[in-house]
C-alpha cells in the first residue's frame, strides 16, 4: 500500500500529458474531470507549449458523465478540436472520472483512426501510476496506435546510425529541452543522428513516424522509460543500451559515449572510430581548460563555500550529480534522497552504483516520495563546514532553516526558471558549477 | 431567485448552481444578464471545451494559507499537485500580514491507487491524519475530497469526525471534489462551509472595533482606511490562525474584498454568528467607494467619520483621477476574469473615463448568498456606468477569448488568472495583469491602476514584437467564427 505524501515531487499519471505537449504540434485531449490540466499545468510551471495548458481540449466531467458516461461529451470535443485546432496528432489521456466510470475511450479514438484521424488514445487514471509510468504508457500508445501506420515507409531498422533516444522526461527533467539536444549533440559528434522525439530538436511528427528506421535505441534512465525499450525491442526488434543515470560532466558523459559507441559499432553502425574519438578529445579538452581555470577558485576562496551536499531529486538526477560534484567539483555528497517512488526492485542496484562512486565512503541514499519526511531526516542532520541542497522549491525553506545554499534543479519549482539550460554532457557539468557557484556568491553582499 | 438558508448541519455545501443559480455560459450585454438574472436565468453549455479549473484549488487557497493547519488531499497524487503555489504565496506575502516568520505549508496527499478504487481509501486516509498529526502538530487539519475519493464513495466525514476525537483538534472534512459543480468557486464555499462548521464558534462578547475581511493575500490597505473608524480588519481566511476564526463571530461586521469569493462565508458568518455583513459591493469606482465607506460608517454608528474620510480622500485623490482621465479619454479595453473581480475591473476602467468593449467572464453568479443586490458589483455598475456590450460568461475558454480579442482589438487587455494575458500579447494587444485584488480599491485604486494601465499601454515594443513571432494553434476557420458558435450546443 502506497503511503501519504508530503510536497510531491511528480504528480500523477495524466500528467504525462506533458509528454503529448512537448512533441511539436500535437494536442492532448483531456477525458477528465476539470482541475486535472489545471493541477499539472499548475504543478510544472510556464509548461504550456503549443497547445497545452488552457489551450488543451477536455470534457470537464461533471455530475452528469461520471453518472450517464462521457463517451458522447468525448466524441463532440473531439469532433471540435479538429475544426479548432490545427494540430498533426490528437492524444486522449483519460482521467480518474472516465477511468472509474468505464468509458470505451480506446473504441472511440479507433473510430477516428478509421476517418483516417492521426488520434492515440491511452488511459491515465490519476490512481494508476505517476507521471513516470504514464510517460512510457503515451509513447507506446502512439507507437502502437499512431506510428505503425508508416512502416511501410519507414522499413525496420533501415538505418544503421539512427537512434532514437529514450532520456529526458518532458518537463518533469527541468532541463529536458537543453539536456536533449546536448544529447543529440554529443550522439552527432560520434556519427550517429538521434530521434529525440520531444521538443525543438525533434522533427515533430514526422520524426515519430521514422521512429521504425532505427537501428538501435539509447535508454537514459534509471528506471522510467524502460517499457518503451522494451516495447520497441519487441516490436521492431530494436535492441537498446541502457545508462542508468544522467551524465553530467567529462567523467560520466564520456563513460556514456563509449558505451554508445562500443554498442553502435556492435549493431553494425558506420562509425568512423578516429573521428568519434578526437570529439570526445577535443570535448574533454574544452571542459578541463575551465576546470582547470577554476581549480583556484575552488581551492582558494577564502570566504567559504559548500563543502557537502544533499540532494532531493529522482534517481537519474541522485546518481548523475552525485558521481559529477564528488569527483570533479569536489564537493562531498552526505545523505542523498530518491523521491521518484523508483520501484523497490531497483533499489539494491542504485545503491550499488552509489557505492562504486568512491572507495573512500558510504553514500547513503532513502528512497522515500514522501519528500516531507526526507525533509524531516535532513532536519536531523550535522555535518561539518558548509552545506549545500539540491532540490525542487519546497526544500528552499529547508536550505533556509538550516542555513545551506540552496540549488533548484527539480519540479516543482517556483523560484528558478529554466528555458534551455543543459545539465547533460560536459557542458551540463560546467552549467551544474555555475549554478552552485552563483547562488553561494550571491550570498555575498 | 430563492436564497437557501446556509445550513451547517450538512457535510457538503449545496453547489453555486443550485444555491446561487450560477452559470458558466452566456452571451449578451451586462444589462440583458442582470435583466434575465431576475427573471430566471438559464445556463448555456458549449459543445466545445477547454481545460478549467475545478473546486479542489479554490477550497485549498482558502485553507492552505490558514497559519497553523494542515491539508491532507484525499485522492491521487496529482489531485495536489498544483498545492505548491500556496507553499510560494504564503512566503511571498506574509510580510503584508505582519506574518514575521512564514512557517512550512503542510501539504499532504493520501496517494490513492488502484488498489484503493477498489477496496475504499477510509482507512488509508485515516491513517494519514494520524500521521499528519504526529509530523506537523497543526491545530487544524483539513481534508480535501477529489473525485477519486468521491466517486469510489468514501465516507470522510465520519472518519474526519473518529479522528478529531480521538486527536483533540478539529478534522475538517471539505467536499469539493472537481465534478460536482461545473462552478469552481464553488471550492471556495466548500472550504467556508467546513471552516464555518468546524472552527468558528459562537461569539463571548461582540467586538466594537474588529472587522472580518474576507479576501484572498491582496495588500494590506485596510488597516489604514478602517483606522479612520477606530477599527481594524481580521483578515480571513489566509494567513489567519484557529484562533481568528475561531472568534471570527466576535467581529462587529465583515466585509468582503470580493463578493465571488466571500459570498457563502459572509452570509455564514451572519445567519449563523450574528456578524452583521456589509451589504454593499466593494469599493471600486468613486461612487462605488462613497457607498461603501458610508455602508461602513453606518454599521459602526460613525457616519460623520466615513463622510470626513471620504472629503479628505477625494480632495487629494480627485485632481489625480481627473488627470488621468483626460489621458485615458477614449482608449478602449477589454477584461477577462472572473466574476466579481471581472466588474469591478469594469468599473475602474469606465470611472477612468475608457471605453469597455466587452467582456469575458468566468461564470455568473445571479445573486450572493446573502440574497442583496447592492452587493452585486456588475448591478452597481451599470446603474452607474451604463450596459457593457459584448459581456459574455465564458468559464475561462481560451479559444472564445483569442477569437474574440482578435475582432474587437481593444488597446488594453486586463486579465485576472494566469493564461489568458499571452492572448492579448500575441495578438500585439498591451496586457495587464494585476494578481492584487486590492489594488484597484477606493479613490486611490483607481489612480494607482489608472497609471499601470497607461504604462502598459505605453509600453507596448514587447507585445508588438511578440505578435510579429507569435504561435497560433488556432485555426483559421475559428478565428473567422463567431466567438460563441459552440455556446448553447453541448450534450449536457
Amino acid at each position: 500500500m502506497s503511503g501519504i505524501i508530503e510536497q510531491e515531487r511528480y504528480t500523477c499519471a495524466i500528467g504525462a500529458l506533458q509528454s503529448v505537449v512537448a512533441i511539436p504540434k500535437a494536442v492532448p485531449i483531456l477525458h477528465s474531470g476539470p482541475g486535472c490540466g489545471d493541477m499539472i499545468s499548475g504543478f510544472f510551471e510556464r509548461s504550456t507549449g503549443y497547445a497545452g495548458g488552457s489551450t488543451s481540449p477536455c470534457t470537464n466531467f461533471s455530475e452528469r458523465e461520471v453518472v450517464f458516461g462521457g463517451i458522447e461529451r468525448l466524441r463532440e470535443i473531439i469532433e471540435n478540436t479538429y475544426k479548432v485546432l490545427d494540430t498533426d496528432l490528437q492524444v486522449i489521456l483519460t482521467g480518474c472520472t472516465a477511468g472509474i466510470v468505464g468509458d470505451d475511450v480506446d473504441a472511440l479514438a479507433e473510430e477516428f483512426r478509421e476517418k483516417g484521424k492521426p488520434i492515440v488514445s491511452v488511459e491515465t487514471a490519476g490512481f494508476k501510476c505517476n507521471n513516470f509510468e504514464a510517460h512510457s504508457l503515451v509513447v507506446n500508445a502512439v507507437i502502437d496506435q499512431y506510428v505503425w501506420q508508416y512502416e511501410d515507409e519507414n522499413p525496420i531498422r533501415s538505418e544503421k546510425n539512427t537512434v532514437n533516444l529514450l532520456a529526458s522526461l518532458p518537463y518533469q527533467d527541468p532541463f529536458w529541452k537543453g539536456n536533449l539536444r546536448e544529447y543529440k549533440r554529443l550522439l552527432a559528434g560520434l556519427g550517429l543522428r538521434a530521434h529525440v522525439l520531444f521538443g525543438p530538436e525533434s522533427g515533430g511528427v514526422a520524426e515519430w513516424q521514422r521512429i521504425p528506421r532505427a537501428n538501435f535505441n539509447i535508454l537514459v534512465s534509471p528506471w522510467h522509460g524502460k517499457p518503451i525499450a522494451e516495447h520497441l525491442s519487441m516490436i521492431y526488434g530494436q535492441p537498446y543500451t541502457h545508462f542508468s543515470h544522467i551524465p553530467i560532466g567529462a567523467n560520466e558523459t564520456e563513460r556514456f559515449l563509449r558505451q554508445t559507441l562500443v554498442f553502435a559499432i556492435r549493431q553494425g553502425a558506420q562509425i568512423n572510430e578516429a573521428a568519434a574519438e578526437s570529439f570526445i578529445k577535443r570535448e574533454r579538452e574544452a571542459y578541463y581548460e575551465e576546470i582547470d581555470n577554476l581549480a583556484t577558485f575552488l581551492l582558494e576562496f577564502r570566504y567559504g563555500l559548500p563543502n557537502h551536499v544533499h540532494i532531493l531529486h529522482d534517481a537519474g538526477y541522485v546518481t548523475g550529480l552525485v558521481k559529477f560534484l564528488l569527483h570533479e567539483v569536489g564537493i562531498v555528497p552526505k545523505e542523498q534522497f530518491i523521491v521518484d517512488n523508483t520501484p523497490a526492485e531497483l533499489w539494491r542496484q542504485i545503491e550499488t552504483e552509489l557505492k562504486s562512486v568512491s572507495n573512500k565512503r558510504r553514500i547513503s541514499v532513502t528512497f522515500e516520495p514522501d519528500a516531507g519526511k526526507a525533509q524531516n531526516i535532513i532536519r536531523g542532520l550535522s555535518h561539518n563546514g558548509r552545506g549545500l541542497i539540491i532540490g525542487s522549491g519546497w526544500d528552499k525553506e529547508l536550505a533556509k532553516e538550516k542555513g545551506y545554499d540552496f540549488l533548484s534543479a527539480a519540479v516543482p519549482t517556483p523560484y528558478r526558471l529554466v528555458m534551455t539550460t543543459n545539465y547533460v554532457g560536459f557542458s551540463g557539468g560546467l552549467r551544474v558549477i555555475e549554478d552552485i557557484y552563483d547562488t553561494v556568491l550571491s550570498t555575498y553582499q | 431567485m430563492a436564497i437557501s438558508e446556509i445550513n451547517l448541519r450538512m457535510a457538503a455545501v449545496p453547489i453555486r448552481e443550485v444555491r446561487l443559480g450560477s452559470v458558466t455560459g452566456f452571451e449578451g450585454s451586462a444589462e440583458e444578464l442582470l435583466c434575465r438574472s431576475r427573471c430566471g436565468l438559464k445556463d448555456k453549455t458549449r459543445s466545445f471545451s477547454q481545460c478549467v479549473g475545478c473546486a479542489t484549488s479554490k477550497a485549498a487557497c482558502m485553507v492552505t494559507l490558514v497559519q497553523d493547519g494542515a491539508v491532507i488531499s484525499h485522492g491521487p497524487v496529482g489531485c495536489s499537485s498544483c498545492l505548491h503555489e500556496f507553499a510560494f504565496t504564503y512566503r511571498v506575502n506574509s510580510p503584508l500580514r505582519g506574518v514575521e516568520k512564514p512557517t512550512q505549508r503542510k501539504i499532504y496527499s493520501t496517494n490513492l491507487d488502484e488498489a484503493d478504487t477498489v477496496y475504499g481509501g477510509g482507512q488509508k486516509l485515516e491513517k494519514a491524519i494520524q500521521e499528519v498529526f504526529d509530523r506537523a502538530r497543526p491545530n487544524v487539519i483539513f481534508i480535501l475530497t477529489t473525485c477519486a475519493s468521491a466517486i469510489i464513495g468514501d465516507d470522510v466525514e465520519s472518519v474526519c469526525d473518529e479522528s478529531e476525537e480521538r486527536l483533540g483538534i478539529p478534522v475538517v472534512n471539505i467536499p469539493c471534489e472537481g465534478f460536482r459543480s461545473t462552478v469552481w468557486t464553488t471550492g471556495f464555499d466548500a472550504g467556508y462551509h467546513g471552516i464555518a462548521r468546524k472552527l468558528i464558534k459562537p461569539a463571548r462578547k461582540r467586538s466594537d472595533n474588529v472587522i472580518n475581511v474576507i479576501n484572498f493575500w491582496g495588500s494590506d490597505i485596510f488597516s489604514e482606511w478602517f483606522a479612520a473608524f477606530g477599527a481594524k480588519p481580521n483578515y480571513i481566511t489566509p494567513y489567519s490562525t484557529v484562533e481568528s476564526l475561531t472568534w471570527s463571530s466576535e467581529a462587529v461586521a465583515s466585509v468582503q474584498a470580493c463578493p465571488t469569493l466571500g459570498s457563502y462565508l459572509g452570509a455564514a458568518l451572519e445567519q449563523e454568528f450574528g456578524v452583521p455583513e456589509i451589504k454593499t459591493a466593494p469599493p471600486y469606482g468613486i461612487a462605488q467607494t462613497d457607498r461603501w465607506f458610508r455602508a461602513l460608517g453606518a454599521i459602526l454608528h460613525k457616519e460623520q467619520a466615513a463622510e470626513d474620510l471620504i472629503a479628505e480622500k477625494k480632495t487629494k485623490y480627485l485632481p489625480k483621477i481627473a488627470a488621468l482621465r483626460e489621458k485615458l479619454q477614449g482608449k478602449t479595453a477589454y477584461v477577462t476574469a472572473g466574476a466579481a473581480h471581472g466588474h469591478a475591473l469594469l468599473s475602474v476602467l469606465r470611472e477612468l473615463g475608457m471605453k469597455v468593449k466587452g467582456a469575458a467572464i468566468f461564470h455568473h453568479d445571479p445573486i450572493y448568498d446573502n440574497g442583496n443586490e447592492e452587493n452585486d458589483l456588475l448591478t452597481q455598475g451599470v446603474k452607474d456606468y451604463g450596459d457593457v456590450p459584448h459581456f459574455n460568461v465564458c468559464n475561462k475558454q481560451e479559444f472564445e477569448l483569442v477569437n474574440t480579442l482578435n475582432r474587437l482589438r481593444p488597446d488594453i487587455l486586463l486579465a485576472r488568472h494566469g493564461g489568458m494575458t499571452l492572448w492579448g500579447a500575441k495578438l500585439g494587444i498591451p496586457s495587464l495583469l494585476i494578481g492584487d485584488e486590492h489594488f484597484g480599491m477606493g479613490y486611490e485604486g483607481l489612480v494607482r491602476y489608472g497609471e499601470e494601465i497607461l504604462e502598459a499601454i505605453n509600453n507596448d515594443e514587447f507585445v508588438k514584437n511578440l505578435e510579429k513571432h507569435a504561435v497560433n494553434p488556432y485555426t483559421k476557420w475559428w478565428m473567422s467564427q463567431t466567438p460563441t458558435a459552440f455556446l448553447g450546443g453541448g450534450g449536457r
